[in-house]
């Protein structure tokens, strides 16, 4: 189990963990079962090129996951997630390396609670920025 | 591609005044830990039942508007593009709780994409648990063309 995060260990511009996520086909269809999002488009490649697309995308929900796992991560186990959101800005095909990363732009006490808002971003293995998102979380404090 | 596709002011107002069938579920610790392996998160939030039980991914609930059907006056825009979502979370989801879940369509917008004429969705989901407590929201964009 992870130690506690603390809101006054946390500071603006400071960087959230990245992690490195490679979703194979094999991943998308496993995810596709747990989550029951069966669009054609994850895992069959010749419905993929009918439609228009240059073949298999990854789950736009699937990208909202990893970027959920670089907050809850870092958060640690008595941090709360009050927001989330992710805009998808392109799509990202299976084997390709998703780093998914985050920064702290806001510490704040609102109504006694002790909280921090940070911007996420998901980049593909050639540089673009194909998701970005921004996150809410409520830490401990030192002080109670 | 037909290019004359169009949804109609009736069709508009029809889907901004309806909700979608009202989706109940049982979370199971059994999906909860297929979905975190599917996810690749290996928290043992989503896991360990010592830590006071299994809790949910914070995507988790998405499992419950994935299968909707499509309202009639959507027909002719079969093709779905995630465009993104925004949470709001009140209360965790533990593996026993039951989860229901009601969708409303927010916005109704005709829009030309690249490949033609599209549809973007704002949908509005409120997910309520067994005690009649709201655990969290959603408003996910989705674009059908």
């Amino acid at each position: 189990m992870a130690e506690n995060l603390y809101w006054e260990d946390v500071a603006e511009g400071q960087e959230l963990p990245a992690l490195v996520k490679q979703p194979s086909k094999r991943q998308l269809v496993k995810y596709a079962g747990a989550s029951g999002d069966f669009y054609e488009v994850h895992y069959d490649k010749d419905f993929a090129v009918e439609i228009g697309l240059p073949g298999l995308i990854v789950h736009g929900a699937l990208k909202n996951a990893y970027l959920a796992q670089v907050v809850t991560d870092w958060m640690g186990p008595a941090g709360v997630l009050k927001k989330l959101s992710v805009k998808y800005r392109g799509t990202d095909v299976p084997d390709d390396e998703l780093t998914c990363s985050g920064r702290v732009t806001k510490t704040y006490v609102e109504e006694g609670v002790h909280q921090v808002d940070c911007a996420l971003t998901l980049v593909n293995g050639a540089g673009e920025q194909t998701t970005t998102g921004s996150a809410t979380v409520i830490l401990p404090s030192r002080e109670k | 591609m037909t290019e004359s596709k169009t949804l109609s002011d009736q069709d508009r107002k029809t889907l901004l005044s309806m909700s979608l069938p009202p989706v109940t579920m049982d979370v199971e610790k059994g999906h909860i830990k297929r979905f975190a392996e599917a996810i690749g998160d290996p928290n043992p939030l989503w896991s360990d039942e010592s830590a006071g039980g299994i809790i949910a991914p914070p995507t988790f609930l998405r499992v419950m508007i994935t299968e909707a059907p499509t309202p009639p006056e959507l027909a002719s825009f079969p093709q779905m593009l995630d465009g993104g979502s925004e949470w709001t979370y009140m209360e965790p989801v533990k593996a026993g709780d039951v989860i229901t879940a009601v969708t409303r369509f927010a916005s109704v917008n005709q829009r030309r994409i690249a490949v033609g004429p599209a549809v973007f969705l704002l949908l509005e989901t409120q997910y309520t648990n067994q005690r009649g407590e709201a655990v969290a929201k959603q408003r996910n964009t989705l674009i059908r063309y």
